[in-house]
């Protein structure tokens, strides 16, 4: 696997060998490459040969090894030409993503009740291990919550239909097929909806820190020293019981298909195969549930700030998904096509002039939002032309984990990360302090370099780096 | 004295696996290594509930997965956590296997089992279910 060879500066290349179909393409420093798991260039390797894929297999700047797809990992398929959909190329937490809302405040205006303002999100946003929602829906609702995404939760008076042009696609997914959710997936969502789970996803106030570009960091309302509120989660247990439901079924259905897969966890079936049409309209139920999570939970710490902070206006950047399969039209040597594209721990980075973005995007590209860590920085970049012909629109999603979760709970102790971060200037509200230890900044990929190299090689630009002032973890 | 059960690194999430003399004793104790992530103290949790489960598969691999399946649904969907298991396999017909089990535990409480992470499913990474040593080893990645 050390055949990956550097064709331009920070972008490697694997040359199609065995069963591979395309290249595999790894976008990476020096020092990030050194530091790539070797079992992320086997899996690069691996999803290059699947039937079907278009153009290469990608990794993104903030890769790790994942399931079957690396977490980082992009690949386009042509269903026309036998290509596939993979529950392991969108992975468990289905269109987990990220959500962010200018304040058109200054931080520093928030003096002692930034203390109040995050007691009053840690009780108010569900979080942490079995935490339910403030929402109990009955399966009719449910129906509508799969069938809606985020339009349903405005409906239900959360947020304004206004905001739904700054979710991805427009706050509704089509194509979702409830009736292909089972109803052992259905039964874990009921009372989850607007919680915010536990992991890596949290809810943190934030200050812009930096801008790296003054003209689309003003486009996008953001200025130096501003405060802004950002959610990282995802679907919830509906989420995670469609994959692993269809891991299983689609796992299944490969061998039928005459798939030979070199790993298990690959389990996919052809596009136009009723397998895979099954998955796609399970999966996008999953993706409305997670865009209708991600509203609930915006309106619930709006709420919130009008109660401690009412001249604080919470207006919606953008809320951007990064376990995904989508169809988009993309161009393939010269000639648009319609693709399905798997982004596992990839963000969608569309350029300006989009056809799918709103008006207010169309001159600067679609805001491409990354989760740091908890004691470093998050990014706010920008999609650009240049990610067309690198990844088909896709950018990175995060950090990236370097270290296991067991390794980062031997090396630090949640209650002293919890001071010393508090020392820095990060309130942290968890829910656990070994879940905090697990999620200890040391235990990520320098985050700074992710958004460097992404923007070095084309991939979105950097707009603004943030960082937390507090965060609430599950 | 050996231990029954325990945790195995992967990049980033975190593998469970389970040993014992027969594949069923080395479901049950992987059973608890998935809820040694959601409850430190094992030890601790009180056998106030039983839960019933059944399954089947083709294989002991597909069987355990489906086995920490049925175990996360219930934990997810009935706010439980388990902390022991007796478990029971047949297999009726060659390549396939029945499995049968009772779930003994506790409605979750944060406040006493402070729990770190929240399993989303189990994994075809790392997943074997094998005799190493005169023992029957069952593991695999679980996504948190």
């Amino acid at each position: 696997m050390t055949a990956f060879r550097e064709i331009e500066e920070n972008v490697w290349e694997l040359p199609p060998t065995g069963k591979m179909r395309v290249p595999g393409r790894v976008y990476a420093s020096k020092a990030l490459q050194e530091a790539l798991d070797e079992k992320v260039r086997e899996q690069v390797a691996n999803v290059a040969s699947l039937p079907g894929i278009v153009a290469a297999s990608y990794a993104m700047p903030d890769a790790h090894w994942g399931y079957g797809f690396p977490i980082g990992g992009v690949a386009a398929f042509d269903a026309d030409h036998g290509g596939i959909i993979s529950a392991g190329g969108v992975g468990f937490d289905i269109s987990c993503g990220v959500r962010s809302y200018t304040t058109g405040i200054q931080a520093q205006i928030l003096g002692q009740r930034l203390e109040q303002v995050a007691h009053d999100l840690y009780r108010t946003v569900p979080a942490g291990v079995g935490s339910r929602g403030a929402l109990k829906l009955s399966y009719d609702e449910l129906e509508q919550v799969m069938l809606g995404g985020a339009k349903w939760a405005v409906l239900k008076g959360y947020g304004t239909e206004s905001e739904l042009a700054r979710v991805e696609e427009h706050g509704c997914m089509r194509g979702a097929d409830p009736a292909k959710v089972s109803q052992r997936a259905k039964e874990r969502q009921l009372e989850e909806v607007g919680t915010l789970g536990s992991g890596n996803h949290y809810l943190e106030i934030q200050v812009v820190d930096k801008i790296y570009d003054a003209e689309t960091a003003k486009a996008f309302h953001l200025e130096e020293g501003e405060l802004l509120v950002t959610i990282h989660c995802g679907s919830r247990g509906m989420g995670h019981q469609i994959g692993t439901d269809y891991m299983r079924e689609l796992g299944k259905a490969g061998p039928r298909y005459g798939i030979d897969l070199p790993d298990r966890e690959l389990a996919c079936a052809p596009l136009k195969s009723p397998e895979g049409e099954n998955y796609l309209g399970a999966m996008r139920a999953g993706i409305n549930c997670a865009l209708a999570n991600r509203q609930v939970i915006g309106e619930l710490a709006r709420r919130v700030f009008a109660r401690h902070v009412p001249e604080a206006k919470l207006n919606l950047l953008y809320d951007v998904s990064h376990n995904t399969c989508k169809e988009e039209t993309h161009e393939v040597n010269g000639k648009k096509k319609k693709l399905f594209i798997h982004r596992k721990g990839a963000t969608r980075a569309f350029g300006p002039g989009h056809p799918e973005l709103p008006p207010e995007f169309q001159k600067t590209g679609q805001p491409v939002l990354i989760g740091g860590t908890m004691g470093t920085y998050s990014f706010v970049l920008v999609g650009t032309k240049e990610s067309e012909r690198r990844a088909f629109s896709s950018s990175c999603h995060g950090a990236g984990r370097k270290m296991s979760r067991m390794q980062a709970k031997k090396l630090w102790k949640g209650s002293a990360l919890i001071e010393d971060l508090g020392k820095q200037g990060v309130i942290i509200k968890a829910h656990t302090h070994a879940g905090a230890a697990e999620e200890a900044p040391g235990a990520y990929k320098d985050v700074e370099e992710v958004a460097r190299v992404a923007e070095v090689v084309g991939l979105s630009k950097r707009v603004a780096r943030v960082r937390p002032i507090a965060c609430v973890k599950g | 004295m050996d231990k029954d059960w325990e945790h195995f690194e992967h990049a980033a999430d975190v593998g469970v696996r389970g040993f014992g003399k027969t594949p069923a004793e080395a479901f049950a104790n992987a059973g608890r290594a998935l809820f040694a992530l959601v409850a430190e103290d094992l030890a601790a949790v009180k056998e106030s509930r039983e839960e019933k489960i059944a399954c089947r598969a083709d294989s002991l691999d597909e069987l355990f997965l489906a086995f920490l399946g049925e175990l996360i649904w219930l934990s997810d969907t009935r706010h439980f956590v388990f902390g022991r298991f007796e478990v029971a396999i047949k297999e009726p017909s060659p390549g396939t296997y029945e499995l049968t089990a009772s779930a003994f535990g506790e409605p979750y409480d944060p406040a006493h089992h402070a729990s770190t992470v929240e399993p989303k499913g189990a994994t075809y990474t790392a997943l074997k279910v094998t005799k190493e040593n005169e023992r029957w080893v069952a593991q695999c990645v679980v996504d948190v």
